[in-house]
């Protein structure tokens, strides 16, 4: 299965970004193999508004079924669940430890928002 | 006659100025495009018409004609629309209504829907204050449509006085655009005096002509005065700290009724102001609008 991550930079080792719409890097893992496939730094990160619906699209786009990050916002969550993506939220530490704790049933899935919508504003 | 009230910085006054200058010319329409925090009608009192919804335009799908090309999306300069999965997402609020969606949609699969974004209330004040307010719905993040709806609805018969919202953002912009003359309300302080010269520098960019009023003017510094005469900026009117005019102003009264002091004063304002405007008033005249109206 292939689960998009919100990190802070491209590696295993790097730390969760909590934000899920403005996070430095979205990375695509593999679960299988437990190696970064895909993703890159997060070109939406700076963006205007609209960052959580179009981080959204990419992880539909590169076929991820899961996302794990801090906390997803309420447009961003719409599009993931209508995609057939799964949210799990309050991921911590490392990329690597946080797949842990998702392999362990430790993460949390959300069906609703965590995180304050900002009306599609920066 | 267009006259803007506006300020830079908030709390300065401009409520107070344009609506005890409205009331001392009287027979006016006060149009009250601070539309976050639209307060004039507390001081105005109106008797309320009519209040409206006003509404800007986003794509709706119609989906049995979308075949998921996503042009839409790609077309999309403010990340509004999305499409994940084949599917199509709008984030309403990021829409500007430019129209490009609609252009690139060789189906037709996208029909423009109304959504609601805030509301216009018309009234009328005494002398013959007409007040127009729009009153923009928490969140929303456009008051610049909402604004320029308020300024369409002023009539041409008659001047038009506009409270401006503070800042020298975007609806600051729309509000005063258009105006003979913008005058700015400031407090001689470091931060009124800061605020003011960015709102000069707008107006300037805008060509519209500037006056200033200096409210609390024996409080504070002499920067103000110092950059109104570096920018060649009249000042036309000074108003003193007065705790009348602050009590009258607490119990929601106009300057203009906190003493008999006062509509002289606003009524001077008011003949400096049309000179600055360089245009001679083309409506009727003060005196004649009395008779009629007290």
């Amino acid at each position: 299965m292939k689960v998009a991550i919100s990190a802070t930079a491209a590696s295993l080792e790097a730390t969760i970004d909590p934000r899920f719409g403005r996070s430095a890097h979205l990375l695509i893992v593999d679960t299988g193999s437990g190696q970064i496939v895909g993703g890159g730094r997060n070109e939406f990160a700076d963006a205007k508004g609209g960052a959580g619906t179009n981080v959204a699209q990419r992880v539909v786009d590169a076929g991820a079924e899961a996302v794990l990050t801090g906390s997803v916002g309420p447009k961003a969550i719409e599009v993931l669940l209508a995609c057939k993506v799964r949210c799990y939220v309050g991921a911590k530490g490392t990329v690597r430890e946080a797949l842990a704790a998702l392999e362990r049933g430790e993460l949390k899935e959300t069906k609703a928002s965590t995180a304050p919508g900002r009306g599609g504003r920066s | 006659m267009r006259i803007a009230i506006a300020s830079g910085k908030g709390g300065t006054g401009k409520t107070t100025v344009a609506v005890s200058l409205a009331l001392a010319r009287g027979n006016v329409q006060v149009l009250d495009c601070d539309v976050e925090d639209p307060d004039a009608a507390l001081l105005l009192h109106p008797q309320v018409s009519c209040v409206e919804p006003v509404t800007v335009l986003v794509p709706e799908l119609v989906p049995e004609r979308c075949t998921s090309c996503s042009e839409c999306a790609a077309a999309c300069a403010f990340g509004a629309i999305v499409f994940a999965a084949g599917r199509f997402f709008l984030n309403e609020e990021l829409c500007k209504d430019c129209g490009a969606c609609y252009l690139v949609c060789g189906e037709q699969a996208l029909a423009p829907r109304a959504r609601e974004i805030g509301t216009l209330t018309r009234g009328e004040a005494r002398a013959g204050v007409t007040l127009i307010s729009g009153n923009l719905h928490p969140g929303e993040a456009m008051a610049s449509p909402l604004i320029e709806r308020v300024k369409a609805r002023a009539a041409a018969d008659r001047p038009v006085i506009i409270d401006a919202p503070p800042g020298t953002a975007c609806s600051m912009v729309h509000a005063i655009e258009g105006a003979n003359l913008c005058v700015l309300v400031t407090e001689p302080t470091p931060y009124g005096r800061h605020d003011l010269e960015q709102a000069l520098d707008v107006a300037a960019l805008l060509k519209i002509r500037t006056a200033v009023v200096i409210n609390r003017s024996d409080l504070g510094d002499s920067g103000v005065r110092g950059l109104c005469a570096a920018r060649g900026v009249p000042v036309l009117m000074e108003i003193p700290f007065d705790q009348g005019l602050a009590e009258a102003y607490a119990a929601g009264r106009p300057a203009l009724e906190a003493g008999p002091r006062f509509r002289p004063l606003f009524e001077e304002l008011w003949d400096r102001v049309v000179q600055a405007a360089g245009s001679a008033e083309r409506f009727p005249t003060r005196s004649r609008f009395k008779e009629h109206a007290e």
